[in-house]
Formats: C-alpha cells, structure tokens, sequence
C-alpha cells in the first residue's frame, strides 16, 4: 500500500521529469528505425512515467491522469491495431502482415510503404506494453479496491 | 524421495552438460544460425525495408507474426492481472 507522505522535493522532482519521461518515451517508439527502441521499450518508459506518478504522489493522482476506463482502451486498441493492420494487408490482396500491399491506401512506393507499417505496428506494441504496466501496477499496488473500500478499511492512499 | 530427486538433477543436468560440447562456438560464422538467414537479413533488410536498424526490420517485419503473440502475451497477463485482483462491487 502506497500511502501518501507529502515530500516537495520528490513531488517538484517528479513534477519536471514526468513530461520529459514521456518524450523521451515516445521519441523511443518514434525513432525505433534508426536507434535501438522500438514499441516495447518505448511503452514500458511511457509507463514507468505514469508508476513514478504514483510512487511520488499516490495512485489517486495517477488514476487522475490516466483513468482505469482510458487505460483498458490503450489496453485492447494496441492490439487491435497490430492484428489490424495484418488484417487491412489481407483485405488489399496480400498475405497478413505483409505490409507492402498498404502501398495502395499509403500513397509512397511499397519498399517504403513497408516502414510504415513498422511504425504503424510499434504504436500498437507501445499501447498494450504501457497499459498492461500502469494496470498491473495499479492493481498489485491497491490490491484491486476501489477508493472508497480502501477508505473504509482507514488506509489513506 | 529427496535423494531420487538430487540423483534425477545430477543426472540430466550431466546430460545437458555433455550435450553442450556438441553447441557451436560463441559467434562462429559457419553454425547453422549464421549460415541460414541471417545473410538475407544482412544484405537484404534495408533494401526491403528501407529500415536501417535491422533489429527493427526482424522484429517487425520478417517476424511480425511473433511479434503480435509478444504482444498479445502482455494483453493476457494484463487482463489475468485485473481479472484476479480487481475487485468488483456487488
């Protein structure tokens, strides 16, 4: 149980790196071409952002920023996209994954078209990855009660 | 029963042992990882791709299809995690 010790250098701390924590997180997903990084990297920084949140504050902030419903939704939209896009390349003709065939809704030539469905592919990993971090953290941590049951049981989180 | 299950240790830890004298080298060119794909991935990935980092094309590209089972893997564990944990008012 995380309970909340108001500490201004933690909390101003972790005030200014949280938004360069998730810069850095997406230009991780982004830049996973040309450097080493790709989606699961970039997803779990994007979550230890949101967990660092909670460690600093309390899981009320975090749930705050991130709701459960918001977070469930990244959740199963990564996956949707990845197995989606398979699916689109099926639709245009192709076999699934082979993301040469997007070339005929991307308007760029199909060795290229081939990157962006790299990219397209990575957004959805770093989805799931950063969802799946916040939930299983935000669950392990609250035991899965809600606000108002850890209230009656006197824990002030 | 503790001791069948030392001696059931030793010996299929020995085996495996021995079996890894037949492992090829740390890095040699001529084991079979080396000499079936990994040439095409080499000479081929970024023509193909027009990725430049070649971990990126294998990962997501020639081995897609592994990729969205990673990734379906961590949606499960998520999903395990809050179905076991989470509470749910009555």
């Amino acid at each position: 149980m995380i309970e909340r010790i108001e500490d201004v250098i933690i909390e101003t701390l972790c005030r200014f790196l949280v938004p360069f924590m998730q810069l850095f997180a997406l230009y991780v997903v982004a830049h996973g071409h040309y450097s080493p990084g790709g989606g699961f990297q970039g997803g779990c920084i994007m979550g230890a952002s949101f967990i660092l949140i909670c460690v600093a504050y309390d899981i009320e902030e975090a749930k705050r920023r991130m709701t459960e419903n918001l977070n469930t939704i990244f959740c199963s939209v990564g996956v949707i996209l990845f197995a989606g896009t398979g699916l689109v390349s099926i639709a245009l003709g192709g076999n699934y994954l082979d993301y040469s065939f997007l070339h005929k809704i991307i308007p760029v030539d199909p060795v290229s078209v081939r990157s962006h469905g790299i990219l397209i592919i990575e957004i959805g990993v770093g989805f799931t990855v950063m969802a799946v971090m916040i939930s299983i953290f935000l669950n392990v941590a609250s035991k899965g009660k809600h606000e108002d049951e850890l209230k009656q049981d006197g824990i002030h989180y | 029963m503790k001791l069948i299950g030392m001696m059931m240790v030793i010996i299929v830890g020995g085996l495996l042992i021995v079996a890894s004298e037949d492992m090829p080298d740390w890095g040699d060119p001529g084991s079979p990882a080396s000499i079936h794909v990994s040439p095409r991935y080499i000479e081929k990935s970024e023509a193909e791709t027009s990725v430049p980092n070649m971990v990126t094309a294998v990962l997501a590209d020639y081995r897609g299809y592994d990729t969205l089972g990673e990734t379906a893997v961590i949606f499960t564990a998520g999903v395990c995690c809050v179905l076991l944990l989470r509470r749910y008012r009555k």
